[in-house]
């Protein structure tokens, strides 16, 4: 699904370069559920922002689905986007003025579908992650787990190759954190490909493997067995 | 055709009314100039519109000779020579020079301006009077309060009828009373009135207080013979009053034997020019007030422009989560353009709205009133046309200014987290 060849990025700054990714040679196949670890400054952001085509490598090679992502035009770059990924932020980053079921719909009307689809599939989605009764509600009426699984529902509606999730439990409590990856590990059970960067290490230890990054390189890459968030809830 | 896309136009909508404060405050300098705009303009078309009620009725395209005195000597006769014009002079011109449309010869009682009294059972009035041809209607049209004007067949059999002016009427007759019928005794003649008219406030060429009989009658009562007072002449509208009244002032020269470098035996008037300075006047007026106007609007739409670049800031991740959902870079500016045009346009529309609103209530008040020339002020379909298409073109250049900033912003860079 994912396949990246010795991929390099480094950022300028001032006169001196930072070199962030050094050589980054990793593979994920369909239906995994992937923790990318690291501290800060490791360049695990910074790899989630290649992989989801919000910046470019310096060199290397990505293939996404088998589709070769290089020097994307930043229309063509939204098109991938829209077809390819979808995206869990830390901070939700909901449309603050629009309902949870227009948030839910949002890709959907980037994909030109109609907009009777839209909202039975936007409302579909929100069923699925238990918030059928909230649709109409705004995100400020919404409590941050309640926003998050919002979030999770807006990047499942396109029905994406791969969902990118950015620290998803990063602005939550512990409670909450694990119904958000309960939520996560059932949509995995689905068969879909998911990539989680997180920091906490009871999160990633409930996914299926653990790539960890230091210094811009993958320094171990393990399958484990999964915990199951259903446990903790 | 993305302009007919039903979700685009929701989305607007749904952006711009979740949003009412920041669209209303954006909206606000437009909908003032446009009010500005529309005003101005509306109340320089009332203006011509009120020039224009107040002269209707003469003929515009018009002049008038009358004789004056010699200023040099010519061919043996001395200076101070009074000019006297025959009525064959009438048939002469209108034969020789065709862009004459109509010329209505006149004769008065006495001197130029000259009152005789007029007598009727006991009272009388110091009046004007004029022998006329029933064409002097079509060049200074008389508003007539009640009865005719003089006709052809007046005329024709010389009868002893008369048109009196409101003010005669006061003098001659009681309040309420019946004049139609009645007779009036100018110098010892009989006249029956058949008409009363109203003088024109605003061009008097007549007097208030006149008495219009036939031509033909005037010659028998007050043996003129064949004596031409002045002459009111409608020249064709394509041609200019000037090179008919050198052609006028030739053939007369020739005839009377004046100097050609004479330049007072003949006096006339050219009301064309009289009409030409009021119509640049009104439409300097017109052209300052939309060039104004114009550049109200110019500031209306780059306020628009401004708030719509402050929110563009304001909702710099919100474009960052959009593009990161498949949104385009058109598709983001498209939307900014759009909303531009549309905060515009509906903006443009409620001034417009306000603004003829206070048109006809200002139209009510003053606009029929005939000592104030403001009539029917109004802005016409063009003129709304074109400065609502200046409008939004304007605000289609203006809106592409926020959207290339919307979209200059990376979608990484926007999402990035504080």
């Amino acid at each position: 699904m994912i396949e990246i060849k010795d991929l390099h990025k480094s950022y300028k700054m001032g006169s001196n370069s930072l070199h962030v990714l050094k050589g980054i040679n990793f593979s994920v196949e369909e239906g995994e559920l992937v923790a990318i670890m690291g501290s800060s400054g490791s360049g695990k952001s910074t790899l989630l922002n290649i992989l989801g085509m919000l910046d470019g490598s310096d060199s290397g090679e990505y293939y996404l689905d088998g589709v070769p992502i290089k020097d994307l035009s930043e229309k063509k770059a939204a098109q991938y986007r829209n077809k390819f990924l979808g995206f869990v932020f830390q901070s939700f980053n909901l449309i603050n003025y629009k309902s949870a079921l227009e948030n839910v719909a949002l890709p959907l009307y980037y994909q030109k579908v109609g907009r009777r689809e839209r909202q039975d599939k936007a409302l579909n989605y929100l069923d699925r992650v238990g918030l059928k009764e909230w649709a109409t509600h705004l995100p400020s009426e919404l409590s941050g787990g309640q926003k998050q699984r919002v979030a999770i529902a807006r990047a499942m509606a396109a029905e994406p190759k791969v969902l990118l999730a950015d620290e998803p439990t990063g602005a939550l409590d512990s409670k909450t954190s694990y119904e958000v990856m309960d939520l996560i590990q059932k949509i995995n059970d689905d068969g879909n490909t998911i990539l989680v960067v997180t920091h906490e290490k009871d999160i990633a230890h409930m996914c299926k493997r653990i790539v960890h990054l230091r210094d811009g390189v993958i320094v171990e890459d393990t399958k484990i067995e999964q915990v199951r968030a259903q446990e903790y809830v | 055709m993305w302009l007919f896309d039903r979700d685009l136009w929701f989305e607007i909508f749904h952006t711009l009314g979740k949003n009412m404060f920041r669209t209303f405050l954006t909206m606000l300098g437009v909908i003032f100039a446009m009010m500005i705009l529309v005003l101005l303009l509306g109340s320089a078309n009332g203006m011509s519109n009120g020039f224009d009620k107040i002269f209707a009725g003469t003929a515009s395209n018009s002049l008038f000779v009358w004789g004056q005195r010699t200023s040099e000597p010519y061919k043996g006769f001395e200076r101070g020579r009074r000019i006297r014009y025959k009525i064959e002079d009438a048939s002469i011109l209108k034969e020789q020079i065709p862009e004459i449309e109509v010329l209505a010869p006149r004769i008065e009682l006495g001197s130029h301006r000259d009152i005789v009294t007029v007598y009727r059972k006991g009272q009388t009035s110091g009046s004007s009077v004029y022998g006329d041809y029933p064409e002097i209607d079509n060049i200074t049209k008389k508003k007539l309060v009640e009865g005719r004007f003089l006709n052809d067949n007046d005329i024709e059999h010389s009868k002893k009828v008369c048109v009196i002016g409101e003010e005669t009427y006061k003098l001659l007759f009681e309040k309420g009373e019946d004049a139609i019928g009645e007779d009036i005794r100018i110098n010892g003649v009989f006249f029956s009135v058949v008409g009363i008219y109203k003088p024109n406030n605003n061009i008097n060429i007549d007097g208030e207080n006149a008495v219009f009989i036939p031509f033909t009658t005037f010659q028998k009562a007050f043996n003129s013979g064949d004596r031409m007072g002045w002459m009111a002449i409608a020249v064709e509208p394509s041609t200019k009053v000037a090179v008919v009244e050198n052609q006028i002032k030739a053939i007369l020269k020739n005839k009377y034997d004046i100097a050609p470098n004479d330049e007072r035996a003949i006096g006339s008037f050219d009301m064309s020019e009289i009409f030409n300075n009021i119509s640049a006047f009104t439409n300097v007026l017109k052209g300052f007030s939309f060039f104004v106007g114009i550049f109200t609007l110019l500031a209306g739409v780059i306020a628009i422009s401004n708030i719509l670049l402050i929110t563009v800031k304001e909702r710099t991740k919100e474009i960052g989560v959009r593009r990161a959902l498949g949104a385009t870079p058109i598709v983001v500016k498209r939307q900014i353009v759009v909303e531009a045009i549309v905060l515009t346009a509906f903006a443009g529309l409620i001034g417009f709205a306000i603004s003829v609103g206070i048109l006809a209530i200002l139209n009510s008040l003053w606009g029929s009133g005939d000592d104030f020339p403001f009539v029917n002020p109004m802005v016409s379909i063009p003129q709304f046309g074109i400065s609502f298409l200046l409008m939004v073109g304007l605000s289609v250049l203006i809106g592409l200014l926020p959207a290339n900033r919307a979209i200059k912003v990376r979608p990484i860079e926007a999402l990035r987290e504080e």
